[in-house]
C-alpha cells in the first residue's frame, strides 16, 4: 500500500469498524477507493448481524463520510448455494462447519472479487487482520498472521489461492485493533464504537438450533445416544443439534460428566464419553489448500490450529492418498471436530490447511466410534 | 465528467417551473392549512383546488374525481384495498397480472391473507396481457381487476381499453396503475374506460411524496387512511400543499409539452435501441417492439450481470438501472423479466434505460460509445463467448 502509485481499489465494506478503517486508510494513502457491500441474506429476515440491512446502511454512511462511491451487490444466490446449503448439509451429516471460511472462498474472494474487477479495481481490500507478502525468490504470494495476535484472522483465509491472493489487500494486517479503533475515532467515523461481531453473521442471535430448524429443510432424525462401548444411554434430537466437546443438553444423568465425543451419521448416533475421551492425537484432513507451496511432498513440522480460538499445537503433517493429510500432534488435542478447518502455520506464515474429516487415536488407526464420520 | 441520466422511469428531475410554483407554499408566504376557515386557509385551499383541476385536465377527468395521496404506492395500495374492501360482501376474487409493480402485488398478497383469492395472469413474451384471458378468469366472485397501463421495467403498454371493456361488460371495478404513463403518453380516463387510476407526481417532473388516485364518479371506495375529513372524507391528513401545487404545475406543463416531447424522445430512443443492437453482440430487447413507452429501452445482455453493468456505467457517469431496485440498490432477477419467459441466468443481465425531456442526441451518442465497451470488458471477466448458432445441431 505504501509507496505504491495511486490505483483503484474496491473495499468490501461490512459496516463495521475494521472495513471502514481499511477504506479510510486506502483513501488516505491517495488511492481511488470504491466501497462495495455484499447483500447476502434476505433483508428483513434478520436485521442484525453483518449481512443485514442495518449493516448496509452503516457502510453507506461511512462511505458518504469518506466521500467515496458505494455500491451494494446482491450475492444472495451464491451465498445461499455455497454457504447456507453447505452449512445445513454439513450439520445434517454430523459435522460442524465453518461458514466464514466458505464465504471467504466462494463469495467474498470469488463473486465479490469479480465485481471489483468489473469496476476495474486493481485490488479488493477487506478489513481482515492478516498480511499478504510476496516471496521474492519464488514469486509466490504468502499469507501471514495479522500483527495483532489477538485479532489474527488468517485461520479463515487459508483456502485462498494464488490467483485470489494476488488481487487482495489487507490494510489492517500491520495494525492492532486498538489502533484501528483510534483511527476510526480520529476520523470521526460513525461506527467507531460499534461492538465487535462474534457470531456467524446470518445467525445474529447465535441460536443455531432455531436457525437449523427454520432454514435447513433436511429432516433431523432422532436417534440413540451411545457410550463408547455402544450402550444406549438416551435419545438425541438429530445430529445437527450436537457438536463434539458439548456437555450440556444431553439429558443424561451419569456418575461422571459426559461429553459428545463423536457424531456417527452411519448409525445416526451421538457418542458420549468422559472428558479424557475428547483428547486425540491425530486427525485426517481433506479439501486441502497450500499457500507456501503447490503440494505437500514430505512430512512437515508445523503448528496446527483445529479451530479459530484454538491455541496452535506442534504437529507433523504427512501426505496421504486421495488428497488427504495425516496430522499427528505431539500431545493429544481436545475435541478435534470434523467439519472445522485444520490450519498449519510456520511461525507467522500460513502454510496451508484443510477440512477435518475425522480424528484418530494414537496408533494412527481410525477409532471404531469415529469411523462413521467419513 | 459529463453525467448522463437515463433512469427517468425511477424518477425525473423536478421542472424549474414546478419548483418555483411550490416555493410560496414552502415559506411563510402561504403556509395555511386548507381545512381552516380564515384567509390563510382559504388561500391554500384555492391552490389545492387549482392543482386538482390541472391534474384532472391532464387525464380527462373531472376535478372532483382526483384524490391526492402521498404518491403512486399509496394510490395503488388504496385502489386495491379500498375497492376490494368496499366489495367484500359481493365476492372475494381479484384478477391482476404477474408483471405488476410490487405496490400492487404486495397488496394482493396481503389481501390473500384476508381471505381474497387472487388470479395472477401470465403475459406473452412481449409482456402483453391478453384481454380474453382476463375474460376467462372472471368468476361470479370477481370484484376487482387491476392491470397496469405500462410496465415500469420493460415498457410494454397494455391494451387497457380492451381489458377495461371486458371488466365493464361484467360489471367489475377496474383499476390501472398509470404511474409510468401519465405525463409520458396521452392518458384519458374515458377513452381507457377505467374506474380507478394511480399517478405519481415525481415521474412527470413533479415533486416526490405526492400523487393521486383517480376515482370515477359513483365508484364505491373505502378509505385507506382515516382520521380527518380531507379529500371529501376519503383520504385523511392535512394536505401536502406545496407538493400538490407542484404536482398541478407539472401536470399543466406535461399537457402543454407532450405533443412535442413524445416524437423527440421516441426518435432518440430508437437511435439508442438500434445502436445497441448493432454494437453489442447477443443483446436482446425486452418488451413489445411497438406497443411500448416512447422513452423506454429494456435489454438483456448475456454474459453480464445487470448489477455489474449498472455499477460500471456509473463509473463512466451514466445512470441506468436493472429494473426494480430495492432500497439498497441491490437487485434480484426481476419478476417481470422472468414472467416474459427469459431464463433466470439471462434475466440477471437485464438493464433498463429510460430517456427524458432533457436527453440529448449527444447523450445517446456517448452511451453508444461507452455501453458496448463496458460490456466487452465485463464479458472478458466472465469469459462469455457468443453462442454459435445451434440451428440444425443434432
Amino acid at each position: 500500500m505504501q509507496g505504491v502509485a495511486s490505483m483503484r481499489v474496491a473495499v468490501a465494506m461490512s459496516g463495521g469498524v475494521d472495513s471502514s478503517v481499511a477504506a479510510a486508510l486506502l483513501k488516505g494513502a491517495g488511492h481511488e477507493v470504491i466501497g462495495i457491500t455484499m447483500e447476502i441474506w434476505p433483508p428483513g429476515r434478520e436485521n442484525g448481524g453483518c449481512c443485514g440491512l442495518a449493516a448496509v446502511q452503516d457502510a453507506r454512511r461511512v462511505a458518504f463520510r469518506l466521500g467515496i462511491p458505494h455500491y451494494v451487490v446482491n450475492l444472495r444466490e451464491v451465498f445461499a448455494r455455497q454457504v447456507i446449503d453447505n452449512f445445513c448439509a454439513e450439520y445434517a451429516r454430523g459435522r460442524t462447519p465453518n461458514p466464514c471460511i466458505r464465504c471467504n472462498r466462494y463469495v467474498k474472494f470469488d463473486a465479490l472479487l469479480e465485481r471489483a474487477r468489473a469496476l476495474e479495481a486493481a485490488f479488493l481490500a477487506t478489513g481482515h487482520y492478516a498480511r499478504i507478502a510476496r516471496d521474492r525468490a519464488t514469486g509466490r504470494f504468502l499469507l501471514k498472521k495479522g500483527v495483532d495476535q489477538g485479532k489474527d484472522q488468517s485461520y479463515f483465509l487459508y483456502s485462498l489461492t494464488q490467483a485470489q491472493l494476488s488481487r487482495i489487500l489487507f490494510p489492517l494486517g500491520e495494525l492492532t485493533k486498538e489502533r484501528v479503533r483510534a483511527v476510526a475515532r480520529d476520523l470521526g467515523l460513525p461506527v467507531a464504537e460499534k461492538a465487535e461481531s462474534q457470531e456467524v453473521c446470518f445467525i445474529p442471535d447465535n441460536d443455531y438450533h432455531r436457525f437449523l430448524r427454520r432454514h435447513c429443510p433436511g429432516d433431523f432424525r432422532e436417534g440413540p445416544i451411545l457410550d463408547e462401548r455402544g450402550r444406549v444411554l438416551g435419545r438425541h434430537r438429530g445430529l445437527a443439534f450436537y457438536t463434539v466437546g458439548q456437555r450440556r443438553g444431553l439429558g443424561i444423568a451419569a456418575g461422571e460428566p459426559l461429553y459428545v465425543v463423536a457424531l456417527d451419521p452411519v448409525r445416526n448416533a451421538v457418542v458420549v464419553g468422559p472428558e479424557r475421551a475428547l483428547y486425540r492425537e491425530a486427525l485426517v484432513a481433506g479439501e486441502l489448500n497450500w499457500i507456501a507451496f503447490d503440494a505437500l511432498q514430505a512430512p512437515l513440522q508445523v503448528q496446527a490450529r483445529i479451530r479459530y480460538r484454538h491455541r496452535e499445537a506442534p504437529a507433523t503433517v504427512a501426505p496421504r492418498d486421495e488428497g488427504r493429510v495425516l496430522v499427528r500432534f505431539f500431545t493429544p488435542q481436545r475435541a478435534i471436530t470434523p467439519g472445522q478447518a485444520a490450519v498449519f502455520y510456520d511461525g507467522d506464515l500460513v502454510v496451508g490447511g484443510g477440512t477435518i474429516l475425522f480424528a484418530l487415536d494414537g496408533s494412527g488407526e481410525k477409532e471404531s466410534i469415529s469411523t462413521g464420520a467419513n | 465528467m459529463q453525467r448522463i441520466y437515463l433512469d427517468h422511469a425511477a424518477t425525473t428531475p423536478t421542472h424549474p417551473e414546478v419548483a418555483r410554483a411550490m416555493l410560496p407554499y414552502l415559506s411563510a408566504e402561504a403556509f395555511g392549512n386548507p381545512s381552516t376557515a380564515y384567509a390563510f386557509g382559504q388561500e391554500a385551499k384555492k391552490a389545492l383546488e387549482k392543482a386538482r383541476e390541472q391534474v384532472a385536465a391532464l387525464i380527462g377527468a373531472a376535478p372532483d374525481e382526483i384524490f391526492f395521496t402521498s404518491g403512486g404506492t399509496e394510490s395503488d395500495n388504496w385502489a386495491l384495498r379500498g375497492a376490494a374492501c368496499a366489495r367484500a360482501r359481493d365476492g372475494k376474487h381479484i384478477i391482476t397480472s404477474s408483471i405488476e409493480h410490487h405496490a400492487v402485488l404486495d397488496v394482493c398478497r396481503l389481501l390473500e391473507q384476508d381471505g381474497f383469492r387472487v388470479t395472477y395472469l401470465p403475459v406473452d413474451p412481449s409482456g402483453l396481457v391478453d384481454p380474453e384471458a382476463v375474460r376467462a378468469a372472471i368468476t361470479p366472485e370477481t370484484v376487482l381487476i387491476s392491470v397496469m397501463h405500462a410496465n415500469n421495467e420493460v415498457g410494454t403498454v397494455e391494451p387497457i381499453a380492451e381489458i377495461a371493456a371486458v371488466a365493464r361488460e361484467a360489471g367489475i371495478c377496474f383499476h390501472t396503475d398509470a404511474v409510468q404513463t401519465v405525463g409520458h403518453i396521452p392518458v384519458n380516463v374515458d377513452e381507457l374506460g377505467v374506474d380507478l387510476l394511480s399517478i405519481a407526481a415525481h415521474k412527470l417532473y413533479g415533486p416526490k411524496g405526492v400523487g393521486a388516485l383517480y376515482i370515477r364518479k359513483g365508484t364505491q371506495m373505502a378509505p385507506l387512511i382515516v382520521g380527518g375529513a380531507q379529500e371529501r372524507g376519503l383520504r385523511a391528513g392535512t394536505e401536502n400543499v406545496p407538493g400538490i401545487v407542484g404536482f398541478g404545475k407539472a401536470a399543466e406543463i406535461a399537457r402543454r409539452e407532450l405533443p412535442q416531447v413524445i416524437p423527440r424522445v421516441r426518435e432518440l430512443r430508437d437511435m439508442l435501441r438500434t445502436g445497441l443492437q448493432e454494437r453489442v453482440p447477443g443483446l436482446r430487447l425486452n418488451g413489445h417492439p411497438e406497443r411500448r413507452l416512447p422513452q423506454n429501452v429494456s435489454v438483456t445482455v448475456p454474459g453480464v450481470e445487470g448489477e455489474a453493468l449498472v455499477m460500471a456505467l456509473d463509473q463512466e457517469g451514466i445512470a441506468v438501472s436493472t429494473g426494480s431496485a430495492c432500497s439498497t440498490g441491490a437487485t434480484d432477477p426481476s419478476h417481470v423479466i422472468l414472467a416474459l419467459g427469459v431464463p433466470p441466468e439471462l434475466a440477471r443481465g437485464a438493464v433498463r434505460m429510460t430517456l427524458g425531456r432533457g436527453t440529448t442526441k449527444e447523450d445517446i451518442e456517448r452511451v453508444l460509445e461507452v455501453f458496448p465497451r463496458v460490456v466487452h470488458r465485463l464479458r472478458a471477466i466472465t469469459g462469455w463467448r457468443p453462442e454459435t448458432s445451434c440451428a440444425g445441431c443434432g
